[in-house]
């Protein structure tokens, strides 16, 4: 078991010092020639005015607040899922009444227009 | 001293590295994370080296779909062309916009690589040939994925730009969206097989998956393509709007490195829907020659992968107001409705019948999915019009 988690950070090490590779050789072959002007932020030519972490859309956090809700409620789905064959019929009944409650969140969200883009 | 299998070569290699290693006088749990240190070293390579010939393809591709050469000049066919690029993007200057938030900055693009790359610790190219078979595959490829989300908005975010803000925005109303309809569809494989690891996932598919839960397939695509950021759901990089969205500030080889996460991530969603839908190595001869089924996995994968890229010439980029109803209205829902039908459908029929009856009845019950879902989308599209047809009518 923990073996196989083992492998899994390696690997992720691996793949992240793979990333770093190319980063580091651009670092050492690129040329450097620091500038004001090149460091600006770019927006077209023009000068940015004002600041840029400003406050946002609020539709963009209705999103992710909704998916929250859902990624929670499938992460419950999982196990169910792998006991399915096992199942008798009236255990995936109450699998399907859950998903369907599931669905009725859904519903309200629709029906409350958090869904529409405004 | 280990036999050397031919028709399972990889694994006879690894099997001797362990035996040589031994030899020398190692300890054994020292040979075994050396044998998984070179295997993940080695795996890496593959996946990161991939997209050399993967971006050569889908140029050479795309410009035959657009009726033009694309690229010919560098090598026979232009096959190098791709290192000529890399060399380009090595020797440019690399530039920190001032106010931008330098940490954040530059971890963006390592993480996106590690995301993407991160998913094919978990893929079986072959019956013994995985990185590791976690019992909770599936689950830890959509867990790692998600970090590619997070990636791209500390990027967006750390910028210190306007476009690249707007393109973070929209990564979280695009790529947190489409998980919901992907990880749906990822649960009915799962309910199939019984099982959340690859291989058990692969081993059940006496009939792929893809005949008994074609819906599930559909959409598991249609929202990996919309994770992976590509056209016609390259929102946030939308070149036409927002310039290039998240990575307008990064340029020479960290540009770079965001391009390649990208590319292997679209390479990694053929390979996840070949794993999980359309048989993995599965294919004649492949009990006796286990090295078979890597070259069964891999043209099942450039053949996804070649789906995926007739989509991206194929279709124009969608509206943003679109996208979101796409995957509110009607992805979800309907995975929502495959998922309980498949549930259903699947403890209804008698357990006496075989895989391929059984494949044939969730089928028929996907057709008629699709009919119906048909018929609502008709008649919702209807009111639609005529609601529309009032408002001209009325001024």
């Amino acid at each position: 078991m923990a073996h196989e988690w083992l492998f899994v950070g390696m690997f992720l090490i691996i793949a992240i010092v793979f990333a770093i590779i190319p980063l580091a050789l651009s670092r050492v072959v690129a040329p450097r020639k620091p500038h004001a002007l090149k460091h600006q932020t770019y927006e077209c030519g023009m000068e940015t005015v004002g600041d840029t972490w400003v406050q946002f859309k609020v539709q963009y956090y209705i999103f992710s607040l909704v998916f929250v809700i859902f990624d929670v409620e499938i992460v419950f789905l999982f196990p169910w899922a792998v006991a399915y064959q096992q199942l008798p019929f009236f255990a995936v009944l109450e699998g399907v009444i859950f998903i369907l409650i599931l669905a009725g969140g859904l519903v309200y969200v629709w029906r409350k227009g958090a869904l529409d883009w405004v | 001293m280990p036999e050397v299998n031919i028709g399972d070569l990889l694994v006879s290699l690894y099997d001797l590295l362990g035996w040589l290693l031994g030899a020398i006088g190692l300890h054994s749990s020292a040979v075994s994370v050396l044998q998984k240190l070179v295997s993940g070293f080695v795996l890496a390579n593959f996946v990161m080296l991939t997209p050399i010939f993967t971006i050569w393809l889908e140029r050479k591709v795309a410009a035959r779909f657009q009726d033009r050469l694309g690229p010919n000049r560098v090598g026979p066919f232009g096959l190098f062309q791709s290192f000529a690029d890399i060399v380009k993007l090595v020797i440019k200057e690399d530039i920190t916009p001032t106010g931008a938030d330098k940490v954040i900055f530059n971890i963006g693009p390592v993480l996106a690589v590690m995301s993407v790359v991160g998913i094919w610790a978990v893929i079986p190219f072959s019956s013994t040939m995985v990185g590791t078979d976690l019992n909770v595959g599936i689950l830890y490829s959509v867990a790692v994925g998600a970090i590619g989300t997070l990636a791209i908005m500390m990027g967006g975010w750390a910028s210190n730009n306007k476009y690249a803000l707007l393109g973070a925005f929209r990564t979280v109303s695009q790529l947190v969206s489409y998980e919901v309809p992907m990880i749906i569809a990822l649960l009915v494989p799962t309910m199939l097989a019984g099982s959340m690891r690859m291989n058990d996932i692969v081993a059940e598919q006496q009939v792929w998956f893809v005949v008994a839960a074609p819906l599930a397939m559909l959409v598991f695509l249609i929202s990996s393509i919309a994770e992976a950021g590509r056209a016609p759901f390259d929102l946030m990089e939308a070149e036409s709007e927002i310039v290039a969205g998240f990575h307008v500030e990064y340029t020479g080889m960290k540009f770079g490195v965001w391009m390649l996460a990208e590319f292997v991530h679209a390479f990694t969603i053929s390979a996840l829907t070949a794993v999980v839908f359309l048989g993995g190595w599965r294919g004649p001869l492949v009990d006796q020659y286990p090295l078979l089924g890597v070259i069964y996995f891999l043209t099942k994968t450039y053949v996804v992968y070649l789906v995926l890229l007739w989509i991206r010439v194929t279709l124009p980029r969608v509206r943003i107001d679109h996208m979101n109803n796409l995957n509110w209205k009607f992805l979800v829902p309907l995975s929502l409705a495959v998922l309980v039908v498949t549930a259903l459908v699947g403890k209804a029929v008698p357990a006496g019948v075989s895989v391929g009856g059984r494949s044939l009845v969730l089928f028929l019950a996907n057709v008629a999915l699709v009919i119906v879902s048909m018929i609502i989308l008709a008649r919702v599209s209807r009111n639609l019009q005529a609601a529309e047809q009032v408002s001209i009518d009325t001024g």
